[in-house]
């Protein structure tokens, strides 16, 4: 069996940003594995070590740069690694559907048995590539998931899809298919020194469009980022100033009139 | 052309709010559009929704009998298929957790381009939709420059529409055979119960990822012991096992609407907001001055939680 993860770098604002133009200053961003994709991964790699012959493939779509993160995903227990990218994926502002042409090239590829993806990316939020690839490439899915067990003979998944309030709908889904993660599923391990020594060694395999089969049209998008600007807030908070205990003071003095706590 | 495709969201007989919301988002785009709005309703008791969803600006609504719950191959296939039918220029549908599930699905068999989690929406020749990114910290604007497209709204945005209308009702026919499908719905599980209920709770003292380590959660503990309140949580506290679920305030936690919340080391992510805007009092304890839980807070603390907490724990003691 094997088992392909989408696996996405994703760019973190700083406390205190710049926005330059449509994004913000490439100077105030820190990247790291979205947070999603970390439980997609452990979910991916205790599949494989719960069962014999399962390998776990991971596919990014990124610059160079994302490959510290797809180290991250190989020091944890991803077998090899495919990263997609080339000029003209880089000039494109890449909507849904064409992240969904590029992995659906991958997936003609590997022709994997379960592909696993995050619930959304924490970056741009879309939380549409999982379903939106798996229409695609005919496989059934399922979205949110927080649960996850499957049949002895890999034919069915059982998943529970965390809805909202608390509640959790179970269902059964075909394999194969692709199912969108959910924190909380489990417990995503840290790289260990050795899974990082030995990740240096791991295949990163790189595709660009035309090693798809694919030419400047799969990247091609109707969605235009035109602006970005700090939102205005719609409250106008009173801020405590001054050291912390002037602050906790301050703060204090709040919860004794609003009378929650008592003395 | 120039119509709005919308579809209603419900789950266990009870329309979900989203659905009174998208009403207004779907009707607004409509009146810029110059066409009507259309609004689906998939599954269940069709007719007592369709009843419920005669509302003010709704120019039909299209019912589709076929089974009792959500599926998301019912849901993408009677959307896709209601969208051939009428061949509108937008169509809506929520960004709840089942929009999540068929959405995507919808646009891709569509090949119609897809906005998620919209904000806003305006059109003036072309679709203009405000988005927020890198944990609500900015906002964007997008274009759209192909016609027609699909979005999904974010609950919580828009008003919802209550004044009711007498709305005409048709069927649509869409054969669906659940078993045939690939994923099939087994029932619901209710999760969270537990010894206590944050949502009785009058002062909730709520900690985020902001705490770093567990064994740091002591230090919140303590201030909830000298300041009587009950202790919550958001999200990551619970996925990382320091709190049980059903101290978890949001989306997929509990909805919560103390006197006071004291929301310490939280970033304010939509899904957290969801569940506690209905607070009579938030007040925000963070490091970074452009979290966005100082937007919605009523008083603000831009500061470390560890120099704060303690300096507020020695004004109780
Ligand atoms: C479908 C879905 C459902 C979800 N449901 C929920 C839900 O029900 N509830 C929920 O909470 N989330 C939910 N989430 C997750 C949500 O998107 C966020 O990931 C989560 O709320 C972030 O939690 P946080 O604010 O604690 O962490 P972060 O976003 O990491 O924020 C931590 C904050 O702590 C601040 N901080 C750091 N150090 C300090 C310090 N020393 N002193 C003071 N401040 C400090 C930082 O500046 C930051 O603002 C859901 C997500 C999805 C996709």
């Amino acid at each position: 069996m094997k088992i392909l993860v989408t696996v996405k770098e994703v760019a973190e604002a700083a406390d205190d940003f710049e926005i330059e133009g449509t994004d913000i200053g490439e100077q105030f961003l820190e990247y790291d594995l979205n947070e999603w994709d970390d439980y997609a991964v452990e979910a991916a790699v205790q599949l494989s070590e719960e069962y014999d012959d399962v390998e776990v493939v991971s596919a990014t779509i990124g610059p160079e740069r994302s490959e510290e993160t797809i180290r991250m995903a190989l020091a944890k227990g991803v077998d090899r690694a495919i990263r997609v990218w080339d000029d003209d994926v880089a000039a494109a502002d890449l909507d849904v559907a064409a992240k969904t042409r590029l992995f659906a090239s991958v997936v003609e590829e590997e022709e994997p048995d379960l592909v696993l993806s995050g619930v959304q990316a924490a970056d741009d939020g879309f939380g549409a590539t999982g379903v939106s690839l798996a229409d695609e490439i005919g496989f059934d899915w399922a979205a949110v998931v927080n649960r996850l067990d499957t049949d002895d003979d890999l034919s069915t998944a059982h998943v529970h899809r965390e809805l909202e309030g608390g509640i959790e709908e179970l269902t059964d889904v075909d394999l194969p298919a692709v199912l969108t993660i959910q924190t909380g599923l489990n417990e995503p391990r840290y790289a260990s020194l050795r899974g990082i020594r030995q990740a240096q060694g791991k295949e990163i395999s790189e595709f660009g469009l035309a090693d798809l089969g694919l030419d400047a049209d799969a990247v091609a998008s109707p969605i235009e980022r035109t602006a970005m600007y700090e939102p205005e807030t719609e409250s106008d908070a009173t801020y405590f100033d001054g050291s912390a205990d002037e602050q906790a003071a301050q703060l204090a003095d709040v919860l004794r009139d609003k009378g929650v706590v008592s003395e | 052309m120039s119509d709005v495709l919308a579809v209603a969201d419900h789950r266990r007989g009870e329309l979900r709010d989203v659905s009174f919301e998208i009403v207004r988002a779907g009707r607004e785009l409509a009146a810029d559009l110059g066409g009507d709005l259309h609004l689906a309703v998939i599954a269940g008791d069709t007719e007592a929704f369709a009843d419920r969803l005669s509302l003010a600006g709704v120019d039909a609504i299209h019912t589709v009998d076929a089974g009792a719950e959500f599926n998301h191959d019912l849901y993408a296939g009677a959307t896709a298929a209601l969208f051939e039918e009428l061949s509108p220029t937008a169509v809506l549908m929520p960004n709840s957790v089942n929009g999540l599930d068929y959405a995507p699905a919808v646009a891709n068999r569509l090949d119609v381009p897809l906005v998620a989690d919209a904000v806003g929406l305006a059109y003036d020749g072309g679709l203009e939709a405000t988005r927020e990114m890198y944990g609500s910290k900015v906002e964007t604007a997008v274009e759209v420059s192909e016609e027609p497209f699909a979005v999904t709204v974010r609950g919580g945005e828009w008003a919802a529409v209550e004044e009711t209308a007498d709305v005409p009702v048709e069927t649509f026919d869409y054969e669906f055979d659940e078993s045939a499908s690939g994923a099939r719905v087994q029932g619901f599980e209710e999760v969270g119960a537990g010894d206590v209920d944050i949502a009785d709770a009058e002062f909730l003292v709520s900690i985020g990822r902001g705490i770093e380590e567990e064994e740091n959660l002591e230090l919140i503990e303590e201030l909830a012991e000298v300041t009587g309140a009950t202790l919550s949580s958001s999200r990551p506290i619970v996925d990382n096992g320091w709190l049980p679920k059903n101290r978890q305030v949001g989306q997929s936690g509990k909805q919560v609407t103390p006197d006071v919340y004291l929301a310490i080391g939280i970033s304010g992510a939509v899904q957290h907001v969801a569940g506690m805007k209905g607070a009579e009092t938030i007040i925000a304890i963070n490091t970074d001055p452009n979290a966005p839980i100082f937007d919605i807070a009523d008083y603000g603390i831009v500061g470390d939680l560890f120099d704060v907490v303690p300096a507020l724990i020695e004004e109780f003691n």
